[in-house]
C-alpha cells in the first residue's frame, strides 16, 4: 500500500506545548519521524533591552524569564552582579534569599508536576499541584507583594525583611506540604497507567544529556550527579545539609522522581533555614552605601544607591534554577549601564534535546516527554 | 385494578392506567369510529418516545453538571456555583450559549458530510435507549434481539466520528477519528463477548428476560445479579463500554492536550453541542446497560403500597447514577492511556479473557451447575 507522510504543525497554539512553542511533526501515521523545533514566538529582546538599563533596573525583566519561578532569575542576575562588583552581602539577606528560591523551587516543581499530568490525562493533580502553589504564592504576597514577578532581590541584599508572622506561616505550609506530597505519591507513583506512559519512554542516557547540555533534575534523572549547588557552592548551601537527588533510568518517570524527591529535600532545607535565621541587615552597606536619613525604614532604597557604576570588566556567574543551569554572563565598561548581557537559560538548552528524545515515539509520548523536560518559553524564548 | 406483571411494555401500562380511570373505552371507540384504532396506538407510543427523549435530555444536561461538580468534589473546588442553585442551571446557560455562537463551516471542510456527521451521532445515542429497561414495564419496546439492537446501534457512532474527522479537512480531527474507530471496532468485540456470557445464562437478547432472571435471590439475601455469576464479564464489560464511550483513560478521540479535541476541533456551535450531548447519552445508555447485564436492572427490594413502577425506575436510576458516578470518578483519578497500549490491552488480554469467560459460561451451563 502506498503510503504518504503527514506533516503536522504542533502549536504555537496547541494546548499542551506551555504557551507558543512550535512543533514541526514529520509523521509516519502517529510515529514521529522527525520532530523540528521552531522557536521565537515570545522573543522580546531581554538581553538587547539590558543595555539600556541601569543594572537596578533590569531587575524586573528577569523575573519575566522564568515566570514560574521568578525568584532564582532574580538571584541569578544579582549573583552575577554582585560578583563584577565585588559586593560583600549579609548573612541573613542570603538566608532569605536561599528560603524563597527554595520555596519557588517547590512551586515551579508543583506546576512542573501538575501540567506534565495534565498533559496525561489526569487533571486533579493540576489542581491538587495548584491549590499547594497558591500557599506558597500568599507567602511570597506577604513578602513583596507580588505573587509571580516579584522583583524581591536587590544588589546587595533584598528589598524587605521579612514580615512579621511569615515565619510561623511558612512552618505551617512545610508541615501541610510534607504530607501533600505524600498524597501526590500515592495519587500518581503507583498508578499503573501512568508507569505505561513514563517508564522507558524517552529515555536519553547521561553521555547524550551531557553532550545536548541538559541540566537540572532532567540531567539528574539520566543518572549525572551535577547540582551547581554542590559543584560550585554559592550564597550559604555550602552550609546546609541536603542531598542531589539523582535517578539513573534516564526515561521520563525518573525525570518526575527526581522532582518530587527534589520537593522534599527543599522542605528540609526550609526547615533548617528557620532555625538558623540570624539577625543582620538586609542589604549590603559596606562598599556603596549611602546613610539612610534618620528614622528612615530600613529599605533596600535607602541603603543602596539607585544607580551604581561597577567596574569595567566581565562575569559569568550561575546557579542551580529550578529547571537547570541559570547563568548569567555580564559585561561591564564601567558605565551606569551594562555593556552586554547573555543570559544561559536552561529551558532552552533542555529543550534541545526533544527532537532526539522523541524520535520514532508518537504523539502522546511527545507529550508526556516535552512535560517531563519541563519548559517555561519565557525562559526558551528570552 | 391493574397488576404489574402481566405488562411487558410502557403502551399496555398507559392502555392499563387509561382503562383503570376509565377514559379508555371512550377514547378507543372515538377513533373506532373512523376506523382509525391503530392511530391511536401510534400516538400514544409517539408520546411515549417524545416523553423518553425529553427524560433522556434533561439527563443529560443534569450529567454535564454532574460531571463538573464530581471533578470538583475531586479537585478540591467548587464547580459551577452561579447560575441556579448551586449552579444547576448551569447547562442551561451553556446551551444558550452554544446556539447562539456563529456556525463555522471551514472553508475547504465537506459541507454535507461535516454537517451530517452529528446528526448521525445524535440519533443513535437516542435511539439505544428504546430497548432499555428503565423499571418494570417501563420499556419502549421489548425487543427480541434487545441486546444485538444495542450493540449494532452503538457500533453506528465510528461511522459518524469517521465522518466528522474526515470532511473537517484537519489532521488533528483525522487522526482523533482513525484512533476513534481504532478503538471502537477493537472494544466492540470483548464487550459483544462479555454480553454474550450474560445471554447463554438466560437464554434470550431479550433486555427484560435478562432483568427478570435476575430478580431471585440465594439463600434470600443475596440477589442474583449476574455480577456474582460474571464477575470478569462484568469487568470487561465495564472496561470495554467505556473504552466504546472514549472517556479518560480511554479518551484518545478527543484527547485534549496531544489532539486538540480530536475529531470535532472544528466544530462550533450546535453541531459541538451535538457531540457533546451525544456522548452524555450515551454514557447514559452504557451505564444503563451494565445495571441491565449485571447489576439486576430494575430489581430491589419491593416496598408495599407503592406501585412497582415507581420503586423499579428509582432502584434502576439509583444503580444507573452510581454507575455514571464510578466513570467520572475515574476520569478524575487516572491519566490517559496510549492509544497503542489500548489496543495492545483490547486485542492480547482483553479478546482472550472474554472467550474464556464465555467458555467457563457455557462450561457452567452445560454441566448445570447454575
Amino acid at each position: 500500500m502506498e503510503t504518504e507522510e503527514l506533516l503536522i504543525n504542533m502549536g504555537p497554539v496547541h494546548p499542551s506545548t506551555h504557551g507558543v512553542l512550535r512543533f514541526k511533526l514529520r509523521m509516519d501515521g502517529e510515529i514521529i519521524k522527525e520532530c523540528t523545533i521552531v522557536l521565537g514566538y515570545l522573543h522580546r529582546g531581554t538581553e538587547k533591552l539590558a543595555e539600556m538599563k541601569t543594572y537596578l533596573q533590569f531587575i524586573p525583566y528577569t523575573d519575566r524569564l522564568d515566570y514560574v519561578s521568578a525568584m532564582p532569575s532574580n538571584y541569578a542576575y544579582v549573583k552575577a552582579v554582585e560578583e563584577l562588583a565585588d559586593i560583600e552581602v549579609p548573612l541573613r539577606a542570603e538566608y532569605i534569599r536561599v528560603l524563597v528560591m527554595e520555596l519557588n523551587r517547590i512551586v515551579n516543581h508543583l506546576v512542573a508536576i501538575g501540567s506534565l499530568l495534565m498533559d496525561l490525562g489526569a487533571s486533579t493533580m493540576m489542581m491538587w499541584g495548584f491549590r499547594e502553589r497558591e500557599k506558597a504564592l500568599q507567602l511570597f504576597e506577604m513578602l513583596c507583594g507580588a505573587r509571580m514577578t516579584f522583583s524581591y532581590m536587590r544588589i546587595g541584599g533584598v528589598r524587605e525583611d521579612l514580615p512579621d508572622g511569615f515565619i510561623p506561616k511558612l512552618k505551617e505550609f512545610i508541615e501541610d506540604m510534607e504530607k501533600r506530597i505524600a498524597d501526590y505519591e500515592q495519587l500518581i507513583n503507583n498508578n499503573e497507567i501512568f508507569l505505561m506512559r513514563m517508564k522507558g519512554i524517552a529515555t536519553i542516557s547521561a553521555e547524550e544529556a551531557i553532550n545536548y547540555g541538559m541540566t537540572g533534575p532532567t540531567l539528574r534523572g539520566s543518572g549525572v550527579n551535577y547540582d551547581i549547588r554542590r559543584l560550585e557552592p554559592y550564597s550559604i548551601y555550602p552550609d546546609l545539609d541536603f542531598k542531589v537527588c539523582v535517578r539513573s533510568e534516564g526515561d521520563s518517570y525518573a525525570r518526575y522522581i527526581v522532582r518530587i524527591d527534589e520537593m522534599r529535600e527543599s522542605l528540609h532545607i526550609l526547615r533548617q533555614l528557620i532555625d538558623n535565621m540570624p539577625e543582620s541587615s538586609i542589604i549590603a552597606t559596606q562598599k556603596y552605601g549611602i546613610i539612610p536619613m534618620t528614622g528612615a525604614p530600613y529599605t533596600a532604597q535607602t541603603y543602596f544607591p539607585r544607580i551604581f557604576t561597577p567596574p569595567a570588566g566581565e562575569v559569568y556567574s550561575r546557579i542551580e534554577a529550578p529547571k537547570g543551569e541559570l547563568g548569567f554572563y555580564i559585561v561591564s565598561d564601567g558605565t551606569t549601564k551594562p555593556y552586554r548581557i547573555k543570559i544561559r537559560s536552561p529551558s532552552f538548552c533542555n529543550l534541545a534535546a526533544i527532537p532526539q528524545l522523541v524520535r520514532g515515539l508518537k504523539i502522546p509520548d511527545l507529550i508526556a516527554a516535552f512535560g517531563s523536560i519541563d519548559v517555561v518559553l519565557g525562559d526558551v524564548d528570552r | 385494578m391493574w397488576t404489574g406483571d402481566t405488562m411487558t411494555n410502557a403502551y399496555e401500562l398507559i392502555v392499563n392506567i387509561l382503562t383503570a380511570i376509565g377514559v379508555y373505552d371512550q377514547i378507543y371507540n372515538l377513533f373506532e369510529i373512523f376506523g382509525m384504532a391503530y392511530v391511536l396506538k401510534i400516538l400514544i407510543v409517539s408520546v411515549l418516545i417524545a416523553v423518553l427523549f425529553a427524560f433522556v435530555l434533561v439527563t443529560v444536561m443534569f450529567l454535564t453538571w454532574m460531571e463538573r461538580k464530581v471533578v470538583a468534589l475531586v479537585q478540591v473546588r467548587y464547580g459551577p456555583m452561579v447560575t441556579g442553585p448551586r449552579g444547576l442551571l448551569q447547562p442551561v446557560m451553556d446551551g444558550i450559549k452554544l446556539i447562539g455562537k456563529e456556525d463555522i463551516i471551514p472553508a475547504k471542510a465537506d459541507r454535507w458530510i461535516f454537517t451530517l456527521a452529528p446528526f448521525i451521532v445524535f440519533v443513535p445515542a437516542l435511539l439505544i435507549f428504546i430497548p432499555i429497561p428503565f423499571g418494570n414495564s417501563l420499556i419502549i419496546s421489548d425487543l427480541r434481539v434487545g441486546l444485538l439492537y444495542i450493540i449494532a446501534i452503538s457500533a453506528v457512532s465510528p461511522i459518524a466520528v469517521l465522518l466528522a474527522g474526515w470532511a473537517s479537512n484537519n489532521k488533528y480531527s483525522l487522526l482523533g477519528a482513525m484512533r476513534a474507530v481504532a478503538q471502537d471496532i477493537s472494544y466492540t468485540i470483548p464487550l459483544a463477548l462479555a454480553a454474550i456470557a450474560v445471554v447463554i445464562f438466560t437464554g434470550s437478547l431479550s433486555t427484560v428476560d435478562i432483568v427478570n432472571a435476575q430478580g431471585d435471590y440465594w439463600f434470600g439475601i443475596i440477589p442474583k445479579w449476574f455480577i456474582f455469576l460474571q464477575p470478569i464479564g462484568f469487568v470487561l464489560f465495564l472496561i470495554a463500554s467505556i473504552a466504546e464511550l472514549g472517556r479518560i483513560p480511554f479518551d484518545f478521540q478527543e484527547s485534549e492536550s496531544e489532539l486538540v479535541a480530536g475529531f470535532f476541533t472544528e466544530y462550533s456551535g450546535m453541531k459541538f453541542a451535538m457531540f457533546f450531548l451525544a456522548e452524555y447519552a450515551h454514557l447514559f445508555a452504557v451505564s444503563g446497560i451494565v445495571v441491565t447485564l449485571f447489576l439486576g436492572g430494575w430489581n430491589g427490594p419491593v416496598i408495599p403500597f407503592i406501585p412497582v413502577q415507581i420503586t423499579s425506575l428509582v432502584y434502576f436510576l439509583i444503580k444507573t447514577y452510581a454507575v455514571i458516578f464510578f466513570t467520572m470518578w475515574l476520569r478524575d483519578t487516572v491519566p490517559r492511556m496510549r492509544i497503542d497500549q489500548l489496543l495492545n490491552i483490547g486485542w492480547k488480554i482483553m479478546v482472550p479473557l472474554a472467550l474464556l469467560n464465555l467458555l467457563v459460561a457455557g462450561f457452567l451451563v452445560t454441566a448445570g451447575v447454575i
